[in-house]
């Protein structure tokens, strides 16, 4: 038995032809590309709610579609939560009611942990149990419609877009509920998003989705810098993400410390918890390259480092190309230009020094 | 109330009453399953089940109560069958109006529900599944809720019809006292009569007050409803 989802689908819709094949292990897997690139349709296929044309469908070892075999699972015995773009609230049930509503169907016994008042506290809707759905505010009808999916004690949760229909102070409400969520609920989470700074903060593997197929997928640090990805149609520069713990805290500038395995990091902004673990992204056209350490620089970070990979230049009319760097088992990926590769004479295995400023590394 | 009706009146008043409620619930399973079938089945033949739900409402009324005879009357194919088999007969009896009154109603009444049912966001249903509920649990929770408005609206609009159903009933069930004589064959009874006017405004005044209430009684449901179902 393999734990984990286990997907390979081909289904035609109209013109368009989802063919995808994905394995994910826990955690929670971003699916990630361009609005109608299929995402939506790899989620309702997990759900059950599109029948595909063949392939299968495997959850923990356990087929939930396979054409050869015969086998379709209806969704309402696959056990998959699903937190829909537009929440999906039914307005004839209370908040309670809702929240209770795959109670009434779901296996008696359990883990403890998406008991009631737990659900409540991890996504703070304790206060919203009396109202009606058509009195919440956006933010308020995602979280309960989250607690709705967890109250089924599902497998495995869904969650197809959730944010894209709210403005960013909404989204910044929610985001830590997801993180809280992943970290301690203990429930793997497939999750779609056309949105990097999302997928960057939240994704422990990323599954990158363009016209219907899955072209790349793995750990989110290794996607998102892949250099390959940059040459698509679809417009993506590659960035680094990288995890580290917070560090000293400089109160007159108002630096943060941040400590990776490429080197420390000052980041423009305090908040942060000492001692945390935090993600930061810096984009490839953020960092510089240079033979040497540089002094006389406005910039605060520099990291050694090797030259890993360079991307295809084979693109016409443009002259940039994309370095993957090596700073300590860390991967960072700068972007230059072909003239200052030639300039500088770099090739595999050339020792750099990779320059970031601080107020553009992101904390997510 | 009994000293101003005479005791045939208020006997026609009852019946009007009974037949009208009977015909009412007995048809909404199958206005329910009816309009269902209508609103999300793909089958063969849909346009035609369509067309034969409304016929009633096109026909002559008396077209429709001459039909019944034909079929449901004691030497009918349908009616011989029920009397053999069952001992039920219809044909001048009140369960022979009930039968009369629900079919001349049944195509308002799966109109409304139809409209209710292809109103229903099918998102909702499919969110309900995904939450563990099989089909039929989602029909009785979500599907069933949502459109409780056109179920109450089919409902009074059935109950209203069959108060003032007339045509198809006299000539199923011909205008028996007592037994077949609704109000409004009371009512054109007493028009045939030398000094029958009285009564004939009397019954008139009451068939005006039900039918109002119904009307008011459908809004008010239909308003608790929808503010039930947010959809103000």
């Amino acid at each position: 038995m393999t734990a984990g989802l286990d997907i390979v689908v081909r289904h035609r819709l109209g013109a368009f032809t989802l063919d995808a094949t994905l394995r994910s292990q826990g955690g929670l897997t971003a699916l990630y590309g361009p609005s109608g690139s299929g995402k939506t349709s790899l989620v309702n296929v997990i759900a059950g709610l599109i029948r595909p044309e063949s392939g299968h469908v495997r959850l923990d070892g356990e087929a939930l579609f396979d054409r050869a075999g015969g086998v379709f699972v209806p969704p309402h015995r696959r056990r998959i939560g699903y937190v829909f773009q537009e929440a999906r609230l039914f307005p004839h049930l209370s908040v309670r009611l809702n929240l209770l509503f795959g109670r009434w169907f779901a296996p008696r016994g359990g883990a403890e942990r998406t008991d009631l008042p737990a659900v409540l506290d991890l996504l703070g809707i304790g206060h919203l149990l009396a109202r009606r759905p058509g009195d919440l505010s956006g933010g308020e009808r995602q979280r309960v419609a989250i607690g709705r999916a967890l109250l089924a004690r599902p497998r495995l949760l869904l969650m197809d877009e959730p944010l894209a229909s709210l403005d960013e102070a909404r989204k910044a409400e929610i985001l830590p509920y997801i993180e809280r969520l992943r970290d301690e609920a203990g429930i793997p989470i497939v999750y779609v998003s056309h949105a990097l700074a999302e997928v960057a903060r939240l994704a422990t593997t990323v599954a990158i989705i363009e016209g219907g197929r899955v072209t790349a997928c793995g750990p989110a640090a290794t996607t998102l810098s892949r250099l390959d990805l940059a040459l698509q149609p679809w417009p993506t520069e590659p960035s680094s993400l990288i995890e580290g713990s917070v560090g000293a805290v400089d109160r007159a500038f108002g630096l943060t410390r941040i400590e990776t395995r490429a080197g420390a990091v000052e980041v423009a902004r305090t908040g942060l918890r000492p001692g945390g673990t935090i993600r930061i992204r810096i984009l490839a056209s953020d960092v510089l390259v240079a033979l040497s350490p540089v002094t006389g620089v406005s910039a605060l970070n520099q990291w050694h480092g090797t030259v890993a990979e360079i991307g295809s230049t084979g693109r016409p009319g443009d002259g940039a190309v994309d370095l993957g760097i090596d700073c300590g088992g860390e991967r960072l990926v700068a972007r230059l230009t072909r003239k200052s590769l030639a300039a500088l004479g770099l090739g595999l295995g050339c020792p750099v020094v990779a320059i970031v400023k601080s107020v553009s590394v992101e904390t997510l | 109330m009994t000293d101003w009706l005479s005791p045939e009146e208020w006997t026609a008043v009852r019946l009007s009453l009974l037949v009208a409620s009977t015909a009412m619930l007995a048809s909404l399973p199958l206005g329910l399953g009816v309009a269902w079938l209508l609103a999300r089945g793909r089958f063969w033949g849909k346009s035609i089940l369509d067309a034969a739900v409304h016929l009633p409402l096109i026909l002559p009324p008396v077209v429709t109560g001459y039909l019944l005879l034909i079929w449901f009357g004691r030497r009918g194919p349908v009616g011989q069958f029920l009397d053999d088999w069952f001992g039920i007969v219809l044909s001048f009896r009140w369960t022979g109006a009930v039968l009369a009154s629900a079919v001349m109603g049944f195509p308002l009444m799966v109109r409304a529900i139809r409209l209710s049912i292809e109103a229903v966001d099918r998102k909702l249903e499919d969110a309900a599944g995904t939450l563990g509920a099989n089909p039929a649990w989602v029909f009785v929770t979500v599907t069933l809720p949502l459109c409780l408005p056109g179920i109450l609206a089919g409902m009074i609009l059935c109950f209203a019809k069959a108060m003032g159903e007339f045509g198809a009933t006299i000539t199923f069930v011909s205008n028996i006292p007592g037994e077949t004589q609704t109000l409004p064959s009371a009512i054109y009874t007493f028009t045939q009569v030398p000094g029958g006017e009285a009564g004939a405004m009397r019954l008139t005044l009451i068939s005006i007050a039900i039918s109002v209430s119904a009307l008011f009684a459908s809004e008010a449901l239909a308003r608790l409803a929808s503010r039930r179902v947010g959809a103000t």
